[in-house]
């Protein structure tokens, strides 16, 4: 049975925006050395799936920047590979054009029809750019086989707390088989122990051109009320259940404490260290770090290319950040290139790309509100 | 007929490079590792590239398995072409018979119809032991511009260190005049450092007859400079300025990873007008535990450490356990230094175990040589290694 892989980069614009101004949100850096898309993409080419498509429709720059051709996936390939999928804008094809600023899921999956319409692979995992986890798509798909179900849904059992949800996450039931019971968007109330889509979907390709083809032709607009609703009994809606580490961020917030839990052993030996199922990453030619004498650095995960001279504790240093000396990083978060000069004191920070802290400065967030800087800004 | 290439490189890397012991047991030395995530074959493959030269011929012999599969289509150094790119020769058979390759320039010889491929006028002829940074292009700007039929790159050394080196003793507008392999008296301090441009029809009519002399030992140090001298040609040194390292030794392999620590070190890798590169692939960023203590030391990706690092340099996917404690050491990568073991002193080879609690080597000023365990050895728990010690199998 042949996959074929979409990732709908395209969805959750609007959240965590201070990030994504610049960005697409599947772009923003993570862990490091990744940016959100690396893991959905490394699950793929994990699985064997060798054409992926990638919807894109806004912001996408630093996105193509960071795919390239796909070499560094072992994408680049003569057949198939990765296509990125933008938005075909066309007065004559009512089934792709949709132009709303803020796409619902069953735009952004219109948006792929043409690939899906010329897959020749049997079945299709979709999922969502800003999924973070290690998953076995390969065991998802065989599950979804053995169901013989029409959709699969992933989700998790998570115990929910105040705020963690966002207005568009989905609880999910089903019964002893997995079969899909209640779909339902979360509520405020909604606490304690619940299952939560982690937007990684499974369909055969000819059940999905369908799906997509019928839902056009009824002029629907929304997956949820549009397409699922109206057949939840009569189509077979599976549900996998992940256990293992997963991450979706929505928030500063999310951004700040998932990165951080990074630093626990258990979570990246979930994330990166599964045999056959590395995270790949565009490669690039940093020289490893260097602590230089004088410095002191405890409890971080740490990119190579940086230069350390002062002092880092349980923090998150991408590539290529330069730490003086007599400066002090505690849980903070520096992405690509940032410069702290000497004597500089950052606690509860998120530094984004090239950002320079000139000598002295002292600035401070909690984790529940990081201090957030922008891309570029000089303190 | 193929674009042409005004000047083509060849890279010599079959030698086996028999003074790193246990490091090149299985590797040919140019694939030897270096500096966390290099390996010695990375400076002038860069070089290379970043000298504007995208031709370039690796003549490997000795343990080529490794090399081929590092260099595979060259695309770390962006060295894939349409049309030249990096290309493996190994030696093979012909018309006439099969030959390994005899000496540096026998094995030029047999490749001669692989420079002609490119009708390339010059042939930069390097070595793949050797660290340094180097444009190649400013060299040949200067073969070109005194009119030379060779020139070799000659590097200042001291006196006393000159009768180590082959010495060039020049007039005073750089033309060589004598060459003496290891003088016992050194008249000049100029050493070659093994890199020669040749004009190509000039190289070829030497080559030929070098191969059909049976006296000869087909080697460029020993034979052709010589008959080029001898017999007149415009031979020209090119002064070199900068950080160059042999590192044919366990000694000086050593040193030139200890010249990338410091505050302002030696050798800088980091420099991002003269990349250096390499091929790896992704790995997890090195994590720093919380009983972690590193001082002055180079860590790369896929590290995780939990003990002491001191003056190191520590390849990928290096983990270094809790109480552990490594100092003045090269640490090639994929190895396991485990909890409460001390290494002092000491060169590891990839894919190393040292288990808990093991010694390997003695703190550097009462030690009387380095230490090297060599690739895949696994150092049982407990075991006491003794300084100077080369172990290639236990």
């Amino acid at each position: 049975m042949s996959i074929a892989g979409l990732i709908l980069s395209n969805l959750n614009r609007g959240k965590l925006p201070e990030m994504t101004r610049r960005r697409i949100l599947s772009s923003v850096p993570f862990g490091c050395r990744y940016r959100l898309i690396d893991f959905p993409l490394s699950n793929m080419v994990n699985a064997g799936i060798t054409n992926i498509g990638i919807a894109t429709d806004f912001n996408y720059k630093s996105l193509l920047d960071h795919i390239g051709t796909g070499k560094d996936w072992d994408l680049a390939r003569r057949s198939g590979g990765i296509r990125m999928l933008p938005p075909l804008i066309s007065g004559y094809d009512p089934l792709t054009t949709h132009q709303s600023t803020f796409p619902t899921r069953l735009a952004a999956m219109m948006s792929t029809l043409d690939f899906v319409r010329h897959c020749s692979e049997d079945v299709i995992v979709l999922c969502d750019g800003n999924v973070i986890c290690n998953m076995d798509l390969k065991k998802l798909v065989d599950e979804h086989l053995t169901k013989d179900a029409d959709i699969t849904f992933v989700a998790q059992k998570m115990n929910i707390t105040e705020g963690m949800l966002d207005h568009d996450d989905v609880l999910v039931e089903s019964d002893e088989n997995g079969r899909l019971t209640s779909y339902a968007r979360a509520l405020p109330s909604d606490l304690g122990e619940r299952n939560v889509m982690i937007n990684v979907i499974v369909m055969k390709t000819t059940f999905m051109r369908n799906m997509l083809e019928n839902a056009a032709a009824h002029g629907a607009s929304s997956f949820d009320i549009d397409v699922l609703r109206p057949n939840l009994n009569r189509w077979k809606l599976h549900v996998s259940y992940f256990e293992g580490w997963c991450a979706q961020i929505n928030s500063m917030e999310t951004y700040f404490k998932r990165s951080m839990q990074l630093l626990e052993s258990g979570v990246r030996a979930d994330l990166f260290q599964q045999e056959g199922f590395p995270i790949l990453t565009k490669v690039r030619n940093s020289a490893p770090t260097k602590y230089m004498p004088g410095s002191k650095v405890t409890g971080s995960l740490i990119a190579d290319g940086c230069v350390i001279e002062g002092t880092v504790e349980n923090s998150i240093l991408f590539r290529g950040v330069h730490v003086g000396r007599g400066t002090v990083i505690r849980n903070s978060i520096l992405l690509q290139d940032t410069y702290t000069g000497n004597n500089v004191t950052l606690q509860g920070v998120i530094a984004d790309k090239n950002v320079t802290i000139r000598d002295g400065r002292t600035l401070a967030g909690y984790e529940t509100m990081p201090f957030y800087i922008e891309k570029g800004a000089i303190v | 007929m193929h674009q042409k290439k005004e000047c083509v490189a060849m890279l010599l890397a079959g030698g086996q490079g028999s003074r790193l012991y246990a490091l090149t047991k299985k590797t040919a030395k140019p694939a030897v590792r270096f500096g966390g995530k290099y390996r010695i074959i990375d400076f002038p493959l860069s070089n290379c590239i970043n000298s504007g030269i995208d031709t370039v011929g690796v003549l490997t012999q000795y343990q080529p398995l490794v090399l081929n599969e590092y260099i595979g289509n060259g695309l770390p150094w962006d060295l894939d072409r349409n049309v030249g790119g990096v290309k493996i020769l190994p030696p093979y058979q012909g018309q006439n018979g099969a030959d390994w390759y005899k000496g540096t320039a026998n094995a030029i010889y047999q490749n001669m119809e692989f420079i002609d491929q490119y009708n390339a006028e010059y042939v930069l002829i390097l070595s793949g032991d050797h660290i340094y940074h180097m444009d190649y292009s400013k060299m040949l700007k200067f073969h070109k511009e005194r009119g030379a039929d060779c020139t070799i790159a000659v590097l200042e050394v001291t006196l006393e260190e000159a009768s180590r080196f082959g010495i060039m003793s020049t007039h005073e507008d750089g033309t060589i005049y004598k060459f003496t392999e290891k003088p016992k008296n050194p008249d000049s301090a100029k050493a070659s450092m093994g890199i020669y441009i040749f004009n190509k029809k000039k190289l070829f009519d030497y080559l030929v007859a070098d191969a059909a002399d049976p006296a000869s030992a087909n080697d460029f140090g020993k034979n052709i400079i010589p008959n080029m001298l001898a017999a007149g040609e415009k031979m020209m040194a090119y002064p070199f300025e900068g950080y160059w390292k042999d590192v044919g030794t366990i000694q000086s392999l050593w040193e030139a990873n200890m010249d990338l620590l410091g505050d302002v070190p030696t050798l800088n890798v980091s420099d991002e007008s003269w990349r250096i590169y390499s091929r790896h692939h992704a790995e997890e960023p090195q994590f720093v535990g919380k009983t972690a203590v590193i001082d002055n030391s180079s860590i790369t990706e896929g590290c995780e450490i939990h003990g002491t690092v001191k003056n190191c340099v520590l390849g990928s996917g290096v983990r270094v356990m809790y109480g552990a404690y490594v100092k003045d050491s090269v640490i090639m990568g994929n190895t396991v230094i485990g909890e409460g073991a001390t290494v002092n002193y000491a060169i590891l080879d990839e894919g190393v175990d040292i288990g808990a609690g093991a010694k390997v080597g003695a703190p550097r000023d009462s030690s009387t040589d380095i230490t090297v365990i060599g690739t895949g050895v696994k150092i049982p728990s407990g075991t006491i290694i003794p300084d100077g010690k080369m172990i290639s199998e236990l």
